[in-house]
């Protein structure tokens, strides 16, 4: 595979968290190239989801590195993360119900214009409206209004614009925690669809999902956690089901099982 | 790293631009939409006034004087501006049970310093406010840093200010105010002309912004009302504040006594803390993210929005605002003393802030619901005096349109909900 002789675009590195008794991750490596997709897999209590929230500052380890296209960097808050192109969209989407769909799409990073110049600077309603009428069009994604009341959509439209509010900010990685979870067939088939997109483009993508089946269907690569620890690394091609549910409930397999997998050290 | 939309324009443009639209065509008609945003919830409750206006007119024909809806608005004014506040805290999902305690308590504080330490109004006003300021500083620091709930912090609040005005106003009783600056707060009066100034560049300014916004929609192609409508608006809202002008540069002295016209002062402090608040809520990034805190704070704290300086920032404005209700109502009274802030103060504060429509759950509201609220409130209340009745049937009848004011707003909001899904 191609990866082997690119740097990945995000590395973490020996990252540990524990939660008063519970040790949530030890010792956990992960890497994503540009332009793949890994399937970040496990059983409930693994580990996955707080993996994502320290990748996208919203957790700090109590030990470990962010490696971001090759230099060591410091993610303590979202706003770290975002600032170097990191983008999550979370598992309850972390959308405000009250705000309507431009609010949301903006959310942190509102577009603002100076009213009484040197003096007040106001929301560029007009500015942001028109910007985000295109991506919703671009990403063809069905809603009544851009100025409907998120909390008026359906799932599938909140899940929607989860996702189009991580790919409008030239983001660099991409980390989608159980984005099909809520979605019927078609819109499942346009989320997928959107993430070969977004890899074509060369984004490092990192799709967490109970379901085997999508994880297949979309990623390059696929990394199992179990209890806290990085048990497997796959490879989508050559692997089958079998062999990764059995990493995911601690069977033994063929391939390699605890630490890094050696075929795809750089 | 191309941005999305300029790698995606150019292959899928001629489809994206048919599909947005065919997507145009199968949104409901513009009027519609227009329809269905109107705020139906606040627009009962302009509805009730009109009904109690005309109920207490039939009953006493004094009520729509100019003489008592000038009293009317002096009145409220002061509850009026802790209601401003009082919304600013629901806004992000909080309350503040402090506020009746802290308008006290810093009047008090300006009162003794105008007339027990003879200080003139610039500095016995100020340091009342900034005494304000800090308790939110305090309170707010005691809730977002040691986690204590606002409920708890600000019900400490109310009996340890209350405590503190009773201190500093010690063994005197009345404290009545006579340095005229003071005294001119609340009760000077615009003159005439200024009055219809002030109301010409509200109501320009006004249709200006709504003008201009839609020019600006219409040049970026984005859906606008007709531009009927729009006008339209632009015209009630004139013609309302004409009105309210009007009636307060009417001389309503009655017969015989020195002409008394112009826009009190009150009113117009009052009328500017919701005219500023209003714009910095909706307009600015700071009144953005306190919708959001309101709305989902989690959510608001992954976007990097600093959830605790909000909060921090809000109690603040809420405190200084009670201080300020506290001094407009010590300068109407022309009096402070230890029962200033007390009794009802808070409780029509917030139901105030709640019947013109501001949620209690968060980020639902605006700063014009303290201006409605304190309306209803207040006409029920005056009204009720002028017809001599006594204050169990007044605090009877608040209760009851408390109640069905809220009942309604969410009955309006399920509807509006259930219609928005379809």
């Amino acid at each position: 595979m191609a990866q082997q002789d690119r740097a990945p675009i995000l590395q973490m590195r020996h990252v540990s968290k524990r939660f008063g008794a519970v040790q949530a991750l030890s010792d956990v490596d992960f890497e994503v190239y540009p332009g793949e997709v890994v399937g970040l897999v496990g059983d409930n209590g693994a580990g996955k989801s707080t993996l994502v929230k320290i990748i996208s500052g919203v957790y700090r380890a109590d030990s470990g590195q962010h490696i971001f296209e090759g230099r060591e960097v410091s993610v303590t808050n979202p706003r770290d993360a975002t600032a170097l192109g990191i983008e999550t969209v979370y598992q309850d989407l972390a959308l405000c119900d009250n705000l309507d769909v431009v609010a949301n799409l903006y959310l942190g990073r509102e577009q603002v214009q100076p009213a009484v110049p040197g003096l007040v600077r106001t929301l560029d309603e007009v500015g942001m409206e028109r910007r985000a009428s295109r991506i919703v069009g671009e990403l063809h994604i069905r809603i009544p209004s851009i100025r409907s009341k998120v909390a008026t959509l359906s799932g599938g439209q909140r899940q929607s614009v989860a996702v189009s509010r991580a790919v409008m900010w030239n983001s660099k990685v991409v980390l989608l925690d159980e984005p099909t979870a809520a979605l019927g067939v078609e819109q499942t088939r346009q989320v997928k669809d959107l993430i070969r997109r977004l890899r074509e483009r060369g984004l490092g993508i990192v799709v967490i999902s109970h379901n085997l089946a999508d994880v297949f269907d979309v990623s390059d690569r696929i990394i199992v956690l179990r209890l806290g620890r990085r048990a497997a690394t796959l490879d989508t091609h050559t692997t089958n089901p079998e062999q990764v549910v059995s990493a995911i409930t601690g069977a033994e397999f063929g391939a390699s099982e605890s630490g890094k997998d050696q075929a795809l050290q750089a | 790293m191309k941005n999305i939309e300029q790698t995606t324009a150019r292959p899928e443009s001629a489809q994206s631009r048919e599909e947005s639209s065919a997507s145009a065509r199968s949104q409901p008609s513009r009027i519609a939409r227009a329809w269905a945003q109107l705020d139906v919830g606040s627009l009962t409750v302009v509805f009730g006034l009109v009904v109690i206006a005309v109920v207490f007119q039939i009953a006493n024909h004094n009520f729509l004087s100019p003489l008592n809806l000038a009293n009317l608005m002096v009145q409220i004014s002061a509850v009026g501006a802790i209601s401003v506040g009082v919304v600013l805290v629901l806004l992000i999902g909080e309350i503040d049970l402090s506020v009746g305690a802290v308008s006290g308590f810093c009047a008090s504080v300006m009162a003794v310093l105008s007339i027990k330490a003879h200080q003139p109004a610039l500095v016995a006003v100020g340091v009342g406010v900034l005494i304000g300021a800090a308790i939110g500083l305090l309170q707010g620091f005691w809730f977002v840093k040691l986690h204590v709930p606002a409920f708890i912090v600000t019900l400490a609040g109310s009996l340890g200010w209350f405590g503190a005005q009773l201190y500093v106003l010690g063994s005197t009783g009345t404290l009545n105010m006579t340095d005229p600056l003071i005294v001119g707060i609340a009760n000077a009066r615009l003159p005439v002309i200024l009055g219809w100034l002030l109301g010409i560049i509200f109501v320009g300014v006004n249709a200006y912004a709504v003008l201009l916004e839609r020019r600006q929609r219409v040049r970026s192609g984005l859906p606008v009302q007709p531009l009927g409508i729009a006008l339209g608006q632009v015209a009630i809202v004139g013609a309302g504040v004409f009105l309210a002008i009007g009636i307060m540069n009417v001389d309503r002295s009655p017969a015989g006594f020195a002409p008394v016209r112009g826009v009190p002062s009150a009113v117009l402090i009052f009328i500017a803390f919701i005219v500023l608040f209003d714009f910095i809520t909706r307009r600015t990034r700071f009144g953005r993210y306190v919708f959001a805190v309101g709305g989902n704070a989690e959510a608001a704290r992954r976007a990097g929005i600093n959830v605790n300086q909000i909060r921090m920032i809000v109690f603040v404005l809420a405190s200084t605002l009670a201080a300020c209700g506290g001094i407009l109502a010590g300068s109407r009274l022309l009096a402070v003393n230890q029962s200033s802030g007390s009794g009802d103060v808070l409780l029509n504060a917030i139901a105030a802030a709640v019947i013109g429509g501001t949620s209690l759950f968060g980020g639902r509201g605006s700063t014009w619901s303290a201006l409605l609220g304190a309306l209803v409130i207040g006409s029920i209340s005056n009204g009720m005096d002028l017809l001599a009745l006594s204050s169990s049937i007044k605090f009877m009848v608040t209760g009851a349109v408390l109640l069905l004011a809220v009942t309604l707003d969410a009955y309006a909001r399920s509807r509006r909900e259930a219609s928005g899904r379809s």
